[in-house]
């Protein structure tokens, strides 16, 4: 198939792009709408705000999650805050430089005229959220605070405590229930999506499973969106949900939507590690942590079992203020991340055994409490000390922390042009699951920006658009592409019932995969080590498909049956990961090449030969995906090298 | 360390339920509860058998799906605790564990300690919120709000939506999930348009689903796991004598 990867973008200055591009775009009358039936998958930050406004405007939305109530989506974790370019503070914020910041954060991986949309995009969002009673923090004056967050210059981000993602995702989910009510929005909970239905060449529907009774349906619609999250539980252990998948994303992957840079998957550095080989999944513990915490491991591998406290000064290494003496223990994500694996790798992690290895290296507040007292720092992070405490029963007052890196975000995704439209017509994707504007490296507090900016403001728009050119028209419900995308579903879920050898727990073969693209594609890639990967992957996916073991059947609530499926897809995307991390030779943003890092850890950019999006096409064999080229051009920025020395 | 775990099996809704009787020989304190119940279910699976259902997602305490009474008490014995974030640190060696799925007749059970909890759901789409249609809001800082108020709206709106509170109460009241809802957007300059109608047709909702109504005995402010106080529900009484007189 010939992909032609038009972006779509309008062109002219970049401050008029959108405006101009709202203006070109057609409409479909009010009374018409109601003749539409749109189909939204997914009910976080990207899917609720979709459904909600759609539902609004008139269109017939029907929306799904696999949880028991869209409440529960993924975006319900987000802890940090949500930037905008209010410039509230009178510091010299904008949103040019909220723009720029994204792109050079993103290690120009990304289009130009996408992220000045979302910058510009980032203030009426506030506005939304704040009509809606969700409950940002406040200033004693009664206007809305902010702070500065991930290095930012600027104090951008707008914060709910730590629970931003909670409270933005109850607006979108009252908006979203308000139509509920309305009758605008059907609402599917427990109904997850397993295949998409494509007729001539147009995405005309979904098959999904009723996850209490097993049912097997088809929904159609006159174009369909996807808002199902990342995939960063790809690696097993991530600080994703459990329930977070790739299923929706690689089954329309398969029908030839394009799959964008599934390389680009982000480490967030101060994780709660692991404890044991039953760990389920790993906690974040926010990034503000290292402005009074040091980061640090023994000097010397014998003495990793020791208590933090027996070892004197001498006997310690604080890595990050050794190595990066201008920014110590404030250096970027990925560059904390892989400096605690290399202390780990030399044998000077800590914590507990887990399969051989300790994985984990100190964030030490001793000196910080010792200067501002206990007090002081509790009122900084009383609530995560405790959320320590609780999880691993230490008092980090007592003793340093334990952190290690973990998966945490995927910049990688479905392909989408200006309009958030894959390269099947009419299938459009949105929030974490597409690939469109963080480039090769996501800022703090701007995935709930971008999720909220596609579902309340850029979608409603180019729907309509894409509606306008298309009669309303229903699928008659015996059309051939319904029941042989059902019959489809269905013998998969028989093979996965009734694997020949079946003998491990699906999680088993989840756990392989995890491991083995956490140690070859996760915070550092080599190459060798990427194809040696490469040939075990297909090998496990075999193993997986002849010994997976499902008990129970279909058509009843059975979990076992949800995640095997989940996995089955995993297993296929995590070849896609390698493959693409390996093809990408260059490093940039959170792809740490090992064979091009400068001698400090840096990354090092290829703009010559690698400014470009890798697009990956099906082929019909998930090993020999075919790749196709989104060449970047930066008209108004001109790509440049971080330093953090 | 080991333990001997009763849990309530029942395939669906309309199945006669039963406890059934399971050791676990190994356990550390490290493990959440739920890991505990993975490791279970694990050797379940790859013994043939059907492991045990049940709701889990993020496993942080915050998207409110993890729903179990442990030892009769929902979210189990720690305070201000989901039962994702309890930890077996909390029990000893040797410890019989009796784990049942929230009590409430307006929550059926789906699968074991699985129930349905779409009531909350539909409570909610009866009024709890406010209607601010896309694109038609005034800049975010058109109306200030106090930094008290702020703060305690913030106390009500924490609410994850898990439904202990309903599953503690005598009277299977969802009593402190409506008010919740009903201070955090009654007490915002945003919220007071729909003010005296909202807290008739959430209530109105309750009723229709089958919960009791409050009688103050204050089990559900004691599980809550976000420690959310029973005066909202004074305040959402008020509010609704209140509509009375103003409607
Ligand atoms: C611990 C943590 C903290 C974070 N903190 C921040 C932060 O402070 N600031 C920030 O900007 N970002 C943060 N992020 C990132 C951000 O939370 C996510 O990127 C964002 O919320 C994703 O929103 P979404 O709408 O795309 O997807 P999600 O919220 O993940 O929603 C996915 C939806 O799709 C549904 N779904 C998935 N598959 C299917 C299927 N097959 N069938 C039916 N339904 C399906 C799910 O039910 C769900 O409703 C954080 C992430 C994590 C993990
Ligand atoms: S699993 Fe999300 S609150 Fe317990």
């Amino acid at each position: 198939m010939i992909y032609d990867l038009h972006s779509n973008e309008p062109t002219g200055p970049l401050e008029n792009r959108w405006t101009k591009h709202r203006f070109d775009m057609g409409l479909v009358n009010p009374a018409n709408r109601k003749k539409y039936q749109v189909i939204v998958v997914g009910t976080g930050l990207a899917g609720g705000s979709t459904a909600a406004t759609l539902g609004e405007m008139g269109y017939h939305v029907k929306s799904f999650c696999f949880q028991d109530s869209p409440r529960r989506a993924h975006s319900i974790a987000a802890q940090g805050g949500i930037n905008a370019a209010k410039n509230y503070q009178n510091d010299g914020d904008s949103v040019w430089r909220l723009f720029y910041d994204t792109i050079k954060g993103g290690d120009f991986r990304s289009r130009e005229s996408n992220v000045y949309r979302l910058a510009e995009l980032s203030v009426n969002i506030i506005d939304q959220a704040v009509a809606q009673g969700v409950p940002f923090a406040r200033e004693y004056g009664g206007l809305l605070a902010n702070r500065s967050f991930g290095g930012a210059q600027v104090s951008r981000t707008f914060y709910a405590r730590g629970q931003t993602g909670q409270q933005l995702l109850l607006g979108a989910y009252q908006a979203l229930n308000r139509q509920i009510a309305a009758g605008m929005v059907e609402m599917f909970p427990r109904t997850e999506m397993l295949e998409l239905i494509v007729i001539d060449g147009r995405a005309r529907g979904i098959v999904t499973r009723n996850l209490v009774d097993g049912k097997i349906e088809a929904h159609t619609a006159d174009c369909v969106v996807l808002c199902t999250g990342g995939y960063g539980n790809a690696y097993y252990l991530s600080t994703n949900a459990k329930g977070c998948n790739a299923s929706a994303v690689w089954r329309a992957h398969r029908h030839g939507a394009l799959f964008a840079n599934p390389c680009f998957t982000q480490i967030h550095p101060t994780c709660i590690p692991q404890s044991g080989s039953y760990q389920s999944k790993l906690t974040l513990m926010s990034e503000s942590l290292r402005n009074d915490g040091r980061v640090w491991a023994p000097l010397r591998p014998q003495d990793s079992d020791c208590a933090p406290a027996d070892l004197p000064e001498d006997a310690r290494d604080y890595f990050l203020e050794r190595r990066y003496p201008a920014f110590g223990n404030l250096v970027p994500r990925d560059i904390a991340s892989r400096a605690a694996k290399e202390a780990c790798d030399d044998g000077r992690g800590v914590g507990p055994e887990v399969n051989g290895r300790r994985l984990g290296v100190y964030l030490d507040f001793s000196k910080a409490i010792g200067q501002l007292g206990e007090a002081v720092i509790g009122e900084r992070y009383g609530n995560l000390f405790e959320m320590y405490q609780r999880i691993t029963g230490e008092d980090p007052n007592k003793t340093p922390m334990r952190i290690y890196p973990a998966i945490h975000y995927a910049m990688g995704g479905l392909w989408v042009d200006y309009n958030l439209m894959t390269t099947v017509d009419g299938l459009f994707a949105a929030g974490e699951c597409n690939f469109s504007d963080h480039g090769a490296n996501r800022l703090g507090a701007s995935a709930l920006m971008q999720g909220l900016a596609d579902g309340y403001f850029v979608l409603p728009y180019s729907i309509g658009n894409y509606l306008s050119q298309h009669e309303a028209d229903p699928i008659a419900p015996d059309h051939g592409a319904i029941s042989s995308a059902i019959s489809a579903v269905n013998s998969r879920i028989d093979r996965l019932l009734s694997a020949p050898g079946a003998k491990h727990p699906p999680e088993h073969f989840h756990r392989l995969l995890g491991q083995l693209i956490w140690d070859n594609c996760g915070m550092s890639r080599d190459p060798a080590e990427l194809k040696n990967a490469l040939q075990q992957l297909p090998e496990i996916r075999d193993r997986f498909w002849h010994e997976v073991k499902v008990t129970g059947s279909g058509e009843q609530f059975n979990q076992t049956l949800e995640r095997a499926g989940r996995i089955a897809d995993f297993l296929e995307l995590g070849e896609l990961m390698c493959v693409d991390a390996l093809e990408r030779n260059e490093s940039c943003g959170s792809h740490a090449r090992s064979d091009h890092l400068t001698a400090d850890g840096e990354v090092k950019r290829d703009d010559d030969n690698y400014s470009y999006v890798a697009a990956w096409e099906y082929s019909g064999d998930v090993s020999t995906p075919i790749l196709h080229k989104e060449q970047l051009c930066f008209e108004f920025v001109h790509p440049s090298i971080r330093s953090y020395k | 360390m080991s333990l001997v775990l009763h849990i309530w099996r029942q395939s669906d809704s309309t199945a006669q339920g039963r406890f059934e009787r399971h050791t676990i020989d190994e356990f550390t304190p490290d493990m959440s509860f739920l890991e505990m119940l993975d490791v279970l279910n694990e050797g379940l699976i790859s013994a043939g058998k059907e492991p045990v259902a049940f709701d889990y997602d993020c496993r942080e305490g915050i998207c409110g799906a993890c729903s179990l009474v442990i030892d009769g008490i929902p979210h189990g014995p720690q305070n201000a605790t989901t039962t994702c974030q309890l930890y077996m640190r909390e029990f000893s060696d040797g410890d019989e564990i009796w784990v049942e799925p929230w009590r409430v007749g307006a929550f059926p059970v789906v699968r074991d300690l699985v129930v349905d909890r779409s009531a909350y759901d539909r409570i909610l789409q009866a009024g709890g919120f406010i209607s601010a249609r896309t694109g038609s809001a005034p800049d975010g800082n058109t109306f200030p709000v106090s930094k008290e108020t702020a703060d305690r709206v913030f106390t009500s709106s924490t609410c994850i939506g898990c439904g202990a509170c309903a599953a503690a109460c005598p009277n299977a009241s969802a009593s402190l999930f409506v008010a919740a809802k009903i201070a955090h957007l009654g007490l915002l300059p945003q919220g007071q348009p729909e003010r005296n109608s909202r807290v008739h047709t959430m209530l109105a909702q309750m009723d229709t689903e089958g919960f009791g109504f409050c009688g103050n005995h204050r089990e559900c402010e004691a599980v809550c796991p976000k420690e959310i106080n029973i005066d909202r529900i004074a305040r959402m009484n008020r509010d609704m004598y209140r509509s009375l007189v103003r409607r």
